[in-house]
């Protein structure tokens, strides 16, 4: 009897904690972000980083000016081990919560942005599928909800056909050499093809491409064949633990790590470190900061962590990823804050956001501001263009760190800007869209 | 006490055949079809219908499929994803290419596709059997998946590869596509599991599913009294292989909206499997209750820690939650091998002796 009472008041805490904890939700003055992340699974290690960036961004903004303009920023985790159906679920379950609503989503993963772009003009909810998900969003005029600034798969290719073209002595020295691209076999992976196609007929390299399955930890016949073949540069398309294989079998063939250059997703610390010392001079692309050595980041710690620099180092700070979940948070930020200087400081809708993603234009002297010089580039997205076109640059891993290695690479607009509205219109053919008005909107 | 068949005397063959002979059976069926049809979508919110229900009756209708071939005619099968990928990129080519056709005909239409498949792949049925059958249909699995992967065709030539359902509209009603209400998906897929079920249970009753039992249960003592093993298992394919093809091109149009191989992969292979053993071979009922175990379970005990107010981080949280499914899928199969939906039966069976169970 005496263990049933006990029962009975473990569940009538409970019940009481419940409530409890629900309670906080009915405060007001705040604005919601559904967070889509990924702690646990085959992509687990480049998920955490990304995570801590980003959420310690929104502690920053809490802690240190209570918020955007005074509006709390409150959030949920869920976690969708990047895989798509959990993602539409973990959706699905945030997209409404908080007084206004999910003000934004940023699905982390391309299968996922592909699932949320048609659904995001029904909910009213803006994407941010920063540098991933699909390429053609860039034109605004047919993806009204989703935007990929800074940069695009296909832009970030270009950038390294003309950086690979820079190192052999110039765009016509292209002509016989082989390029080969080992890619996710999925959406994500695939994402880069097409460009690669176009400028291997424009610059007469040869182009071979290998895909790798799901979750990418069986490599062998794919490095078999490179070492068999002999291209002159490797390109490198994958995502979590097939980075770390993908390393370690080129260390293993030894293939010069400096013809090898990974996507901005397949440059991180944990990407090169279990290759150890072999993985010194693989190089990769990236559109933000390395390290620490920002004033934002003297913030963070201070802030978030109360000055204790091992525990911030636990959660990844300065790590590539990290940075870049913590870029991500800002920009989704000054999206924000661009929405509030029309609407007013209070809780925003999907709706209102959008318009502030999509006449976001971050300057250097804001950048300065926010205590992030040099970090990033300026940026401006418009209603026609949500790329915002950014410039790339590549980065090279000595053994302990990564360091910045060129300036930042303009993309090939002239190639990758048709393409993209050509996939857009296409798109827009095959779901009845028509295509917005860009010169009508304000 | 209320479920006892006492005094319900059958008169006619025609009593005495029904799927459901006890009243208080058929009371409970036009009930939860009523709950089914009228109060869920009147109550449910979007979350639960389409994070939910939705993946849960598709999952239904996959197992359905998988437990005719598996569980009523013995032939293990690790191609249930590959034919529902068959399903969902047929459906895709289909009204793409036609797209005045009516969408559920195309569910049908891509459906018989996946049935033709199926049929080619369930060919080494007749020379091999059990856990070297499941191998070879394997094949099928991985051999899809690369079909589909590779061949633009497949795709239209979009450049990631991946299918999208286009809008589609049924008696006005926006069925697929972005625009398409929760609701609506809600009650297509319902209907496709409504009758997709009642004609199993009938091809099940009838002479087809008792040929196909005959193989199950001894393929040589069926040869002799004269049941024709290449007939019989290769409408078992195919019969199966429909209703996958079906499940498939459900999953894309109405569940995820735009798919890429991934969705089809082994895992799903797998799960469906785990469906039917956990749920009940050779039970239309094991089926849909063991797809509701695989489906909502996790989903639940994911959900369970925050509705109580435990703040546990999302990583720590999927960790326990595939700790206690994994151990909720051991505790069912000690408890009860054949499934839960014999559990179900033993349920009903001491329902009827209470109070007096001997």
């Amino acid at each position: 009897m005496k263990h049933r009472k006990t029962l009975w008041m473990a569940v009538g805490f409970a019940v009481l904690v419940g409530l409890i904890g629900a309670a906080p939700g009915l405060a007001q003055n705040e604005i919601f972000i559904p967070l889509l992340v990924y702690r646990t699974g085959p992509y687990a290690p480049n998920g955490i980083p990304i995570a801590n960036g980003y959420i310690d961004y929104l502690k920053l903004l809490n802690a240190r000016d209570s918020g955007v303009n005074g509006v709390k920023i409150t959030w949920e985790e869920c976690e969708t081990q990047y895989d798509t159906k959990l993602g539409v679920e973990c959706y699905e379950k945030l997209k409404n919560q908080g007084p206004t609503g999910a003000a934004l989503v940023n699905p982390y993963s391309t299968g996922i942005t592909y699932q949320l772009i048609p659904k995001a003009s029904v909910d009213k909810i803006p994407i941010h599928s920063m540098g991933y998900g699909r390429t053609a969003s860039a034109d605004g005029r047919v993806f009204e909800w989703a935007f990929n600034f800074p940069s695009t798969y296909w832009s970030q290719v270009s950038a390294f056909v003309k950086y690979i073209g820079e190192q052999e002595g110039g765009m016509d020295k292209l002509k016989g050499k082989k390029i080969a691209l080992v890619h996710h076999n999925s959406p994500y992976g695939k994402e880069p093809i097409p460009t690669l196609e176009i400028l291997a007929k424009q610059h007469g390299f040869e182009l071979t491409t290998l895909a790798v399955d799901h979750p990418g930890q069986e490599q062998k016949a794919t490095w078999l064949q490179i070492r068999r073949n002999q291209p002159n540069w490797v390109l490198l398309w994958g995502w979590g633990v097939m980075n770390q294989v993908a390393i370690k079998e080129a260390v293993a063939i030894n293939y010069p790590m400096d013809h090898f250059i990974g996507v901005w997703w397949s440059g991180s610390e944990v990407d090169v470190v279990p290759a150890g010392e072999g993985a010194k001079g693989y190089k990769s692309g990236n559109f933000h900061g390395v390290g620490t050595d920002f004033p934002l980041y003297t913030a963070i710690i201070k802030q978030v962590y109360n000055g204790d620099q091992a525990a911030a180092k636990a959660n990844n700070i300065g790590e590539v990823l990290y940075n870049r979940g913590l870029i991500n948070a800002v920009y989704d930020i000054e999206a924000i804050r661009t929405a509030m200087a029309k609407f007013g400081n209070k809780p925003l809708t999907g709706e209102q956001v959008r318009w502030g993603f999509e006449h976001l234009n971050l300057t250097e002297a804001r950048l300065q501001e926010l205590g992030l010089a040099g970090f990033a580039r300026p940026i401006k997205v418009t209603c026609d263009d949500h790329e915002g076109n950014g410039p790339v640059f590549i980065q090279q891993w000595d053994g302990k760190q990564w360091q910045k290695l060129t300036d930042w690479i303009a993309p090939m607009r002239e190639v990758v800007r048709p393409q993209l509205e050509q996939a857009a219109t296409d798109y827009a053919k095959e779901n009845n869209i028509t295509p917005r008005n860009c010169a009508s909107e304000s | 006490m209320l479920y006892r068949e006492a005094g319900q005397f059958k008169a006619t063959y025609r009593q005495d055949q029904a799927i459901f002979p006890v009243v208080q059976d058929r009371v409970c069926v036009v009930a939860l079809l009523v709950v089914a049809y009228v109060v869920v979508p009147l109550v449910a919110n979007e979350y639960w219908l389409q994070a939910v229900l939705i993946p849960f009756l598709i999952s239904s209708l996959a197992a359905l499929g998988l437990n005719l071939l598996t569980g009523y005619a013995g032939q293990v099968s690790l191609g249930t994803g590959g034919f529902m990928a068959v399903g969902a990129y047929t459906a895709y080519k289909m009204t793409t290419a036609f797209p005045e056709l009516n969408i559920l005909l195309i569910f049908l239409l891509s459906g018989l596709v996946a049935a033709v498949i199926g049929l080619v792949f369930g060919i080494p049925s007749l020379r091999i059997k059990g856990l070297y059958l499941a191998v070879a249909t394997l094949a099928a699995q991985f051999f899809l998946m690369w079909l589909f992967n590779r061949v633009a065709w497949f795709y239209n030539y979009n450049p990631s590869g991946t299918i999208t359902a286009p809008p589609r509209t049924f008696l006005g009603l926006m069925v697929t596509g972005p625009a398409a209400t929760a609701t609506v998906r809600y009650l297509v897929a319902l209907s496709f599991v409504v009758v997709f079920a009642l004609v199993a249970k009938n091809l099940v009753r009838s002479e087809i599913g008792r040929t196909w039992m005959a193989i199950r249960d001894m393929d040589v003592a069926a040869e002799i009294i004269g049941i024709r093993p290449l007939t019989t298992k290769l409408t078992a394919f195919a019969v199966s292989s429909f209703y996958c093809g079906v499940a498939g091109a459900l999953v894309l149009f109405l569940y995820l909206g735009s798919v890429e191989t991934l969705a089809f992969d082994i895992n799903v292979s797998f799960q469906v499997l785990f469906m039917i053993i956990i749920g009940g071979l050779g039970s239309i009922l094991g089926s849909i209750i063991g797809a509701a175990f695989i489906t909502i379970v996790p989903i639940f005990l994911t959900n369970a820690p925050r509705v109580v107010g435990f703040n546990v981080p999302v990583d720590l949280s999927k960790n326990i939650e595939a700790i206690i499914f994994g151990g909720l899928i051991l505790f069912f199969l000690i408890v009860e091998p054949q499934g839960l939906a014999r559990l179900w039966q033993i349920g009903k069976e001491k329902l009827r002796r209470w109070p007096f169970p001997y």
